[in-house]
């Protein structure tokens, strides 16, 4: 049994207009995602913006209600729950988000950021918050003297690291991790990389990873699903999806990464034009107006999500 | 670079300080470097180590004071920072232009993107107005904009960001510029855009003959376009060489941090491992820069001369240069 299992995720906003708010059509952000992720496992879910990979982290815990579809985490679906019920549901299942900047309370000291979450879900003294605030601080490699600093006073990085701590505080069995290094120089990124791999070692954490940079997806997943529209178009095991990437999407978006080796000389696989807008996709494969392959069928009929063997999914009417 | 061959560009002790209520910062402390016709300089380095400051130092886009630019930048032998502010105009956008990481801050919402390419034209070419015009809609051609005369009279919102940056790259090339200033000019685009852009100003260079600086962080991105790099750390150059040279054998500590600390696709299958090197510890603040060198703090070979005096750049056999004490003789 995976510990997070989402199917047939939904999320349309609606797009109001006008004094009277009428509704006048629905931006389909996440359109049908399904996946699972296992315990002490990354899943990787990479996509270009607007592609609906935030939205489908969020919709996971519900910042955003999500409009269909099950979120089944720990054998609770978390859809049905109440908001008393669902907040129970966010000590085990937490979230990194991108921007350290705004992500954390700046009137708040790293050691009161911290000490927050279990201040309030567990009844214990204030000498065990003090311990296990100072555990956590420890944990993420920052100084015990630094809890009674500000977060305007550390780095974009030491401030990632006070969201990661205060995401552990809880002992969570699951982070989503929304695009954690972005914000950050590559010497930082490195650094934040290989903390969130050693806890994970450590505590036996499962991440489910989103991020547009598909190195730094490849380098911390053991699976990867990618995105395109609000829908995944491809899911498979790091490895093979790199090594052997079968959505046309998917290769044109790996083609596209340049390599930091200058004897290569790569066949890049050139996308005419933008990401369609997800207020009107395309009919059928919402790629196919992109897609160099495309066929007849692509235009009418939706691609159905298949197993092509070896837990490779694929959703493309060619393969 | 061989000898004969004269720099289109060259950049000779170059100090650019910014004085703030905390202090003077040096954003950029004595660089030297040269850029040749025709070729495409890379320009790396992590925020705040000066490669976005010597950029606007070069066109003088900087407002003086709080900053105070020194030095020598010869531009076909001239030297920029002596030409007067009439004189420098003539220069921006015509003989080298720039473009930006964030094409919405840096185009006009007021003025459509036609008239702003017509702009530049009319005003350095002397044309007239509507041939300045016509120009304009042939530079969209150019850059591969579909519907070029009806997207002339769109205003910079309607367009993607992907489009945005292309109309940036046609105003920029819209007088044929001998030098093109690229700051991280598809930072904030998806992969795909990045490639289409990048794919676009490779044509575009051997179309113009333009020289080309390409400002990123992505070292990626600099493999696939540079012919020579210069990487930077807290306001100096650390390591200059051929880009083949500085990815096969870095020789500063920092770019063999920097080349080991980003994750790229294989890696881990090459290298089986998960954890990543690390350079340890954070860039400087520019206000509290470290005695000796500006690296030693973060440097995992430091020695005792590293924390006391500051090495001098050396040059090196195959055109590379390096800052470092242990390549000192």
């Amino acid at each position: 049994m995976a510990l997070l299992e989402v199917r047939n995720l939904k999320k349309h906003f609606p797009l109001k207009t006008g004094i009277l708010s009428r509704t006048i059509g629905h931006v389909r952000a996440v359109d049908g995602v399904s996946f699972t992720l296992e315990r002490g496992e990354t899943l990787g879910l990479v996509g270009e913006s607007g592609c609906g990979k935030t939205t489908v982290g969020r919709s996971i815990l519900r910042l955003i209600e999500p409009t269909s579809g099950q979120v089944i985490f720990n054998d609770q679906n978390l859809l049905a729950l109440d908001r008393a019920q669902m907040r129970q549901a966010r000590a085990s299942l937490q979230i990194i988000f991108q921007d350290p900047f705004s992500s954390l309370d700046p009137r708040m000291s790293v050691g009161q950021i911290i000490a927050e979450p279990i201040r309030n879900y567990l009844k214990v003294s204030r000498r065990e918050i003090g311990h296990r605030v100072a555990y956590l601080i420890d944990k993420v490699g920052l100084h015990p003297e630094q809890m009674s600093r500000y977060p305007h006073e550390f780095s974009g990085g030491q401030r990632q690291r006070i969201g990661i701590a205060r995401a552990l505080a809880l002992n969570p069995m699951a982070i989503i991790c929304d695009e954690p290094v972005s914000a950050l120089d590559v010497s930082i990124q490195a650094q934040v990389i290989n903390l969130l791999i050693q806890l994970q070692e450590e505590m036996n954490l499962s991440y489910l990873f989103i991020a547009h940079d598909l190195s730094v997806v490849e380098h911390i997943s053991d699976r990867v699903a990618v995105m395109y529209l609000g829908r995944i178009v491809e899911l498979a095991t790091d490895r093979e999806l790199y090594q052997n990437p079968q959505h046309p999407y998917t290769q044109a978006l790996l083609s596209a990464v340049p390599l930091p080796d200058p004897g290569i000389r790569k066949q890049r696989i050139l996308l005419e034009g933008d990401v369609p807008s997800p207020l009107n996709p395309p009919s059928g494969c919402a790629f196919h107006t992109r897609c160099a392959e495309r066929d007849e069928v692509c235009a009418h009929q939706e691609p159905t999500f298949r197993d092509l063997g070896d837990d490779h999914w694929v959703a493309c009417h060619l393969r | 670079m061989s000898g004969e061959i004269k720099p289109l560009l060259a950049i000779r002790g170059l100090h650019t300080q910014f004085h703030t209520f905390e202090g003077i910062v040096k954003a950029v402390d004595g660089v030297d470097m040269e850029v040749f016709p025709g070729e495409t300089l890379g320009l790396v380095g992590e925020s705040g180590c000066g490669k976005s400051v010597t950029a606007l130092s070069i066109l003088q886009l900087l407002r003086c004071p709080p900053a105070e630019i020194q030095g020598r930048i010869l531009f076909e032998g001239i030297n920029l920072l002596d030409l007067g502010r009439e004189r420098i105009r003539k220069i921006r956008g015509n003989s080298i232009s720039m473009i930006f990481q964030e094409p919405m801050t840096s185009l006009n919402p007021v003025l459509t993107i036609g008239e702003q390419i017509a702009e530049a034209i009319f005003l350095h070419q002397r044309t007239s107005k509507h041939e300045a015009w016509e120009r304009a809609i042939e530079m969209l051609h150019t850059v591969q904009i579909p519907e070029p005369r009806a997207r002339a009279r769109d205003y910079p919102h309607k367009l993607s960001g992907g489009m945005r940056q292309r109309a940036m790259i046609a105003m920029a090339l819209s007088c044929h510029p001998q030098l093109l200033l690229a700051d991280e000019p598809s930072t904030a685009l998806d992969v795909t855009i990045q490639a289409q852009i990048m794919d676009l100003m490779q044509r575009l260079k051997e179309e113009f003959e333009t020289s080309i600086v390409l400002i990123t962080h992505n070292l990626g991105l600099i493999a696939e376009m540079a012919k020579r790099v210069v990487v930077m750390y807290a306001g100096k150059v650390a390591e200059e060489a051929p880009v083949e040279d500085l990815f096969k054998e870095p020789l500063h500590p920092y770019t063999q941090g920097l080349l080991g600390s980003i994750p790229w696709i294989g890696r881990k299958l090459k290298t089986g491992r998960r954890q990543l090197q690390e350079i340890p510890g954070i860039v400087p603040s520019p206000l509290e820069m470290p005695q000796g060198c500006r690296f030693h703090p973060r440097c995992p070979r430091v020695m005792g001369v590293c924390r006391e005096q500051e090495p001098a750049v050396v040059r090196l056999a195959d055109h590379r240069l390096v800052s470092c004490w242990l390549k000192a003789e």
